[in-house]
């Protein structure tokens, strides 16, 4: 579903940010991508939507080049793939529900858009998007009156619905507290489980990442260092890919005790 | 503790005052000299104070309460100028507050023409605009609500552009993942982030045009102030006095007013 063929990126101030990456996603998988901070984890999900423009290599989204795509093309791309964020990225002053009806944006035209005229159908997705992260009620509150964790649910909403092929992650529960980082990663995984939507997640905590997916991906200084089962991963592998032992930052800690849903 | 001695080596060297020095001298030449290039001279002053004092007395003790009565609709006329002015000035300032802004097109060619532009209409003064438009339209109301619009346009679209700079980055590119295209974006992303901000622009540009429009009169523009300035030519000082005393409490209350809508906005 997802190839990635032989990525470089560098930034213009000369920092190579990934180099010769290549990898890809089937289908239905939970994929976390570890490794230190600077190691090209947001530069790799970034350059899958071209928020960030690849130097080289291609990225092949159910066939379609992304180096290729612009305009109405990449829209449409972009259309498939949700993506949240950790600082969320609510419009922070609009409703919930305008918030969410924002996945909807590249299903109309711009006028349709512009005067908020969405269909009765889009609002029922992007109520049933609310329902599916237990926040419906919240639908008619603006997103400012919301928690962090209940602002990450919206995000997720968000992206649902755009009734996604492909979820993107970009350290999502970094901004959270222990408890609601629980939630929110149940949440990505009953969304893999129930929808079969495939996820691609960066993530800080390493024994998270453990948890939640079925692969894993290890990137140190842009290169690709480890790919394959969660449960192949040992201490010789996470020295591999981190350089050194984890430090305690790196460890979460909490995840044996969280309730599994 | 230490020896005194080796501390006091510790302690680094004070830092020459001269430039503090000169730059006061600098600063004291250059009033002195702006003094004497403009002639000021303390005598005059104190002469012209008695004077002025003469003056006063003449504009209000006691000023021409019934011709307040006559003073009502030019005021009216002072009002409607700048309130149409406000409103034109900052619909003309949506457009190109969006193409000066550097993070939406990013074409810098595009927003830098903008930019120029835009200080071309601030620099110069409402009243200046006032008198060209009134030697192109003719005298009347008009040329001072084009002068207000673009004086308006000018300085709503600058604080515009800046608001809009100045916006939290994230629910763009959240918007832009969701295959928006740049109309959706600044529909959804960027308008309700700098939304109350504008309506604070408007106020404040109101504020400043309902001042301007008081002596817009001045050059023919509509107003209140063609009447200081016939009142004024004919002697009429207790007139004239009314004039400045109407002006002075609508002004007041309007500012007062604004002023305190846009607390609320921020």
């Amino acid at each position: 579903m997802l190839e990635i063929r032989n990525i470089s990126k560098t930034y213009p101030n000369g920092v190579q940010a990934l180099s010769d990456v290549s990898l890809n996603i089937e289908k239905g998988e939970f994929v976390s991508i570890i490794g230190l901070s600077g190691a090209g984890k947001s530069t790799l999900l970034r350059s899958i939507n071209k928020l960030i423009d690849m130097t080289e290599g291609d990225i092949l989204f159910q066939g379609k080049s992304i180096r290729e795509a612009k305009g109405k093309e990449l829209r449409l791309i972009r259309r498939d793939i949700g993506m949240i964020f950790q600082s969320f990225n609510l419009v922070k002053r609009s409703r919930v529900i305008t918030n969410v009806l924002c996945g909807r944006i590249a299903y109309h035209s711009p006028f349709v858009t512009f005067f908020g005229l969405y269909p009765k159908e889009d609002r029922q997705i992007a109520f049933e998007a609310l329902d599916r992260v237990n926040i419906l009620e919240k639908a008619y509150n603006r997103a400012d009156e919301l928690s962090g964790g209940q602002m990450q649910r919206v995000a997720i909403a968000r992206s649902l619905a755009q009734e996604p092929i492909l979820l993107l992650a970009d350290e999502p529960v970094a901004s959270l507290d222990p408890l609601t980082t629980i939630q929110v990663m149940d949440d990505l995984k009953r969304i893999n489980r129930d929808l079969g939507l495939t996820m691609l997640v960066n993530l800080h905590h390493v024994d998270l990442a453990l948890k939640y997916s079925s692969r894993i991906i290890g990137l140190r200084a842009g290169k690709l260092v480890f790919d394959g089962k969660a449960k192949d991963v040992n201490d010789d592998v996470l020295k591999e890919i981190y350089g050194r032992e984890l430090t305690s930052s790196e460890v979460f800690g909490e995840v044996d005790h969280a309730p599994s849903s | 503790m230490r020896p005194p001695h080796e501390f006091s080596q510790k302690i680094p060297q004070k830092p020459s005052d001269i430039k503090r020095y000169l730059s006061i001298l600098l600063f004291i030449l250059l009033i002195y000299s702006a003094g004497k290039f403009t002639r000021f001279s303390v005598r005059d002053l104190i002469e012209g104070m008695n004077e002025g004092a003469g003056f006063l007395k003449e504009l209000f003790f006691p000023p021409d309460w019934a011709y307040m009565r006559r003073l009502i609709d030019p005021m009216k006329e002072t009002i409607q100028i700048s309130i149409v002015g406000t409103f034109f000035g900052s619909i003309f300032a949506i457009p190109l507050a969006i193409l000066s802004a550097r993070n939406f097109l990013q074409k810098p060619l595009i927003t830098g023409f903008f930019r120029n532009f835009l200080g071309l209409f601030r620099t110069i003064p409402s009243l200046v605009f006032a008198a060209l438009f009134a030697s192109v339209f003719g005298l009347g109301s008009f040329p001072g609500m084009m002068a207000l619009v673009v004086f308006t346009s000018g300085l709503v679209a600058k604080l515009g552009f800046e608001a809009i700079e100045s916006i939290d980055p994230g629910p763009v590119e959240a918007l832009e993942s969701c295959g928006a295209s740049k109309l959706s974006i600044l529909r959804y992303a960027i308008i309700p982030q700098i939304l109350p901000q504008y309506l604070s622009f408007v106020l404040y540009s109101f504020e400043i045009n309902i001042r301007a429009s008081a002596v817009l009169g001045y050059v023919g523009a509509g107003g209140i102030a063609n009447y200081y300035n016939r009142t004024l030519s004919f002697l009429q000082y207790d007139r004239a006095g009314s004039i400045v005393i109407l002006t002075f409490v609508v002004v007041m209350a309007l500012d007062l007013v604004s002023s305190r809508i846009r607390e609320r906005l921020l």
